[in-house]
């Protein structure tokens, strides 16, 4: 029997390249998503290149109060599900969330409240079987409030405060929860975005999280390098940042 | 809809360059929603074509290269489907172990299947396969009114080959149906031979046709007179089992990762001279030992691929980059056509590493496809000032021989010159009418030749 994992998020550019190193590692993979077409097409890939057991479902993280009971049916549907990865995200437009509260409150659901419904359920359920890793995407926008996303960035570092007290509620369940903070990633959400700078790859990325996860990491910036950029953001005093154009 | 961003574009000779709006779609329903609401389109593939057929500034340039996933894969058949952004060295990482290789491949294997069609590329096994698309059950075209349509030579067998070597400009091409071929190693026997000029390669290419699946000759374009056209002939065939070395034998179908090296950055203009590349060619002329034929058994990447391990390779020539000129002439004209080429080319000292002679064999499917049966010629030309009008003085040599030129390296073809060279202009023109009237899809090459 293959070890499982199960991907909320499967189609955006990191779940994918996060599927395919996992399918490489012989895991058979639950793809969880918005796209049902892309779905079923990124699942014969998989299967044609790895053959790995794959099975999808749709799901709406704009509907949070759904998330709980789909993470349920979903996890019991895979034979031993040891690793949940959350790649949930949505930069959102920070002008339009300035004036229009509909507008900021899309963008907060969807990086926060429906992570929050996804990892309450998977928690539960890792729980239960004593073992498993919880993986989820959060950013580097999530560590400093900036002018040009705090929206994304206070959902970003809610979800960042609320995996630290997730790890520390499961650690005595031998459940291990890791906090991705991605920097710029060369993704579909980032693409023609201005100001990106040391870009990286998707596959690279998917990379060093599948070491994290191997390592039992609980804090990990993606690359490496981002920790010690947003260590110098963050000794800004905030007298001074405030009048900074960040 | 997918994110924007402006930013400049080339094709592998880094000439021309020109500023496009591109976008990346990684979803089927990202790419029918690019499609609609632009007013006109160009596909990219991996930018491997040398001119300008995967670039327009007024169009949005939709990149495919992540839409690559494979659809179905038949291992009883070998037959692929897959999504056209895929590169051609991810089926062979996929195929090879499998015991599968691909039909027909071009010189290097970072381009992808839906540019191979597009252009209807073909390989060194031209004479004994045909091109890319002679390999072709079906394909998956999204067309201007955004329907998706199935192309192939039972249905819809028109467009199908309106779109082999139609350079993108009938729809964009989502997935390919392609054949694999068996293969018992990935290994490839091959013998070469110094000869000593044109008339001896050309012989060869053609006597050994019926024993060598695979067959090319690098030219020395500098030699003169007596020399024109020396060079060395390479033949291969793939290697079954029992020609391998005990040490290849015991795992015939893997290879090691090959070493790559990167040239960093562009090299000055001055680097390549006539100087420089006369004493190169010379060089590797005379490594290669005189008389009898050398045996060799190198893996496929060596004999197929051999300019892939040197990544950025076209930054040699300069920032202003290069223009690569093949052109065929059918059998009956080839030795006239090919050595009025080669003695201008020479005359002008306009020389480059790259000169490649190859045999192809009978006309494929593709409307505006490249190959006919007789010989084909590739040059490399550092881009200066005088090189242009050089290379519309060697179209009228091409012309005058009736032969034609190669879309997927060209850059600088004039749209009268180019209906003069091809006979299934107007035929593909009437086609193009019925399904794009509008010229949805365009590129620069397309304008430039009245295709779009």
């Amino acid at each position: 029997m293959n070890k499982g994992a199960i991907i909320f998020g499967a189609t955006s550019s990191i779940g994918k390249a996060l599927c395919d190193q996992l399918a490489a590692e012989g895991y058979d993979l639950f793809l969880a998503g918005r796209d049902r077409d892309d779905l079923d097409i990124m699942a014969t890939d998989l299967f044609i290149r790895h053959n790995i057991k794959v099975v999808t479902a749709k799901f709406d993280a704009d509907k949070p109060q759904e998330l709980p009971k789909f993470v349920h049916n979903s996890i019991a549907h895979l034979e031993d599900c040891s690793i949940a990865m959350l790649c949930l995200g949505s930069l959102g437009k920070q002008e339009d969330g300035e004036t229009r509260f509909e507008e900021a409150a899309v963008t907060i659901n969807r990086n926060f409240t429906a992570a929050a419904a996804i990892l309450m359920e998977t928690a539960n359920a890792f729980i239960e079987k004593k073992s498993g890793t919880i993986v989820a995407l959060s950013s580097v926008a999530g560590d400093r409030g900036r002018q040009s996303n705090y929206i994304y960035g206070a959902a970003k570092g809610g979800l960042n405060v609320y995996l630290q007290g997730l790890r520390n509620r499961l650690a005595s369940h031998n459940v291990h929860v890791i906090t991705v903070k991605p920097g710029f990633i060369d993704t579909a959400m980032t693409y023609g975005l201005p100001g990106m700078f040391m870009v990286a790859e998707p596959r690279a990325v998917a990379k060093s999280i599948i070491e994290a996860i191997n390592r039992r990491r609980n804090i990990v910036y993606v690359p490496w390098f981002w920790k010690w950029i947003m260590l110098a953001i963050k000794l800004i005093p905030e007298g001074l940042f405030k009048k900074l154009r960040l | 809809m997918p994110g924007c961003k402006k930013e400049k574009i080339t094709g592998w000779g880094r000439f021309p360059v020109s500023l496009c709006e591109t976008y990346r779609p990684e979803k089927i329903s990202d790419l029918t929603e690019l499609s609609s609401q632009n007013g006109a389109v160009t596909a990219r593939g991996s930018g491997r074509s040398y001119g300008d057929a995967a670039l327009c500034s007024e169009s949005a340039l939709i990149k495919f290269e992540r839409l690559n996933r494979f659809r179905s894969f038949d291992v009883e058949t070998g037959i692929l489907t897959t999504e056209a952004g895929t590169t051609l060295q991810e089926i062979l990482q996929f195929c090879v172990p499998g015991g599968w290789f691909l039909p027909v491949t071009p010189g290097t294997r970072y381009c992808t299947v839906g540019g191979c069609f597009a252009c209807d590329v073909h390989g060194k096994n031209h004479h004994t396969d045909g091109s890319f698309s002679h390999h072709v059950h079906q394909i998956e075209l999204l067309t201007a009114d955004n329907n998706l349509i199935t192309c192939s030579r039972e249905e819809n067998s028109d467009i199908f080959c309106a779109t082999a070597g139609g350079m993108g400009l009938t729809g964009l091409i989502l997935s390919v149906t392609l054949q694999l071929v068996p293969i018992e190693t990935a290994f490839i026997v091959q013998h070469s031979q110094r000869v000593s000029g044109l008339d001896h390669s050309m012989e060869i290419l053609k006597k050994t046709e019926n024993e060598n699946n695979c067959s090319v000759a690098w030219i020395d374009c500098l030699a003169k007179g007596k020399d024109l056209g020396r060079g060395i002939v390479y033949l291969g065939n793939s290697a079954k089992r029992m020609d391998l070395s005990p040490g290849q034998a015991r795992n015939p179908l893997f290879l090691p990762r090959p070493k790559y090296y990167t040239i960093p950055f562009s090299c000055p203009g001055w680097l390549l001279n006539r100087a420089s590349i006369r004493a190169f060619n010379s060089l590797y002329y005379k490594r290669h030992p005189e008389g009898e034929q050398v045996k060799k058994i190198i893996d496929y990447n060596k004999f197929y691929y051999p300019l892939d391990t040197l990544h950025h390779w076209n930054r040699m020539y300069g920032r202003k980059g290069f223009v690569q000129y093949q052109c065929v002439f059918p059998d009956e004209t080839s030795k006239d056509g090919l050595r009025e080429i080669l003695e201008c080319t020479s005359a002008a000292g306009a020389g480059s590493f790259l000169g490649v002679l190859k045999r192809f064999g009978a006309l494929g499917d593709g409307m505006l496809s490249f190959p006919m049966p007789g010989f084909t010629l590739a040059l490399d030309f550092a881009v200066t000032k005088k090189i242009l009008p050089f290379l519309d003085q060697l179209d009228k040599v091409v012309m005058k021989w009736g032969g034609r030129v190669y879309l997927a390296k060209d850059a600088r073809l004039s749209a009268e010159t180019f209906r003069a060279m091809h006979p299934n202009v107007e035929e593909w023109l009437a086609i193009k009418k019925q399904v794009d009237p509008n010229n949805h899809f365009t590129s620069a090459l397309g304008r430039r030749l009245g295709l779009s």
